[in-house]
């Protein structure tokens, strides 16, 4: 699936969007598996509750499961308007 | 008669906001209320900022806006609604944003904006950054606007 980081997880984890083979089962698991690639991903995923999910382009939460998902996005809370 | 542009439009390019609000509120008929908001950039609360820059999650956007924007229209029974939302980098004194929204009365178009504005803040996939000639800063998300959801 893509994975794509948005705003100052973009920023420490130094990229907009990758491709990810995971076996993950819910986004709660992709994140315990990025978090175990690099120090970049366990900083930037260090307080969930800091984070925002979407999976599909839809806001969702980080026990949403992944099976048949194409697309993955973590971001922080929103400040638009 | 109803409007045949998008309801929703996410863009780059300024937007010249008489003439949107002049063709939302003539492309009506029978809306005894128009209300129209319009967010413009200011500079941060310790000044000195030279420019925002908004990010934005394309594929998704305009999809959350279009969302936000049906539920307004079903709970307000809006006769029409437009949400324009800029991105990329702005500075002082631009327009970033604007709502509009056409009801028959003007107590359901005043409430139907704020619900427009309150849910964009806090649920379209913007990301505001603020770039000072030091450095530069996300715009933190604050609890009242978390809050402010709850009342709907």
């Amino acid at each position: 699936m893509d994975v794509l980081y948005f705003a100052w997880v973009r920023e420490r984890i130094g990229l907009p969007k990758e491709r990810v083979e995971t076996g993950a089962a819910t986004v709660a698991e992709l994140v315990e598996e990025l978090k175990t690639r690099e120090e970049r991903y366990a900083l930037a995923f260090a307080d969930l509750s800091a984070l925002r999910v979407a999976v599909d382009q839809e806001l969702t939460d980080f026990d949403a499961p992944l099976a048949g998902v194409r697309e993955v996005a973590f971001f922080p809370p929103m400040t638009g308007g | 008669m109803s409007r045949v542009t998008p309801l929703v439009r996410v863009q780059q390019a300024p937007f010249d906001f008489a003439a949107e609000a002049d063709a939302f509120a003539r492309a009506q008929s029978d809306m005894g209320a128009i209300v129209t908001f319009t967010g413009v950039v200011r500079d941060s609360a310790d000044g000195g900022m030279i420019a925002m820059e908004i990010e934005h999650y394309p594929g998704m956007t305009a999809k959350a806006l279009e969302a936000i924007v049906a539920d307004a229209m079903e709970r307000w029974a809006l006769g029409d609604a437009l949400v324009i939302h800029r991105h990329g980098r702005l500075h002082r004194d631009e327009m970033i944003m604007m709502v509009a929204t056409a009801a028959r009365h003007r107590k359901a178009a005043f409430e139907a904006a704020e619900f427009l504005m309150d849910y964009l803040k806090s649920r379209a996939p913007f990301w505001k950054k603020e770039i000072a000639a030091d450095g530069a800063e996300w715009v933190a998300a604050k609890d009242v606007d978390e809050e402010a959801l709850k009342r709907w």
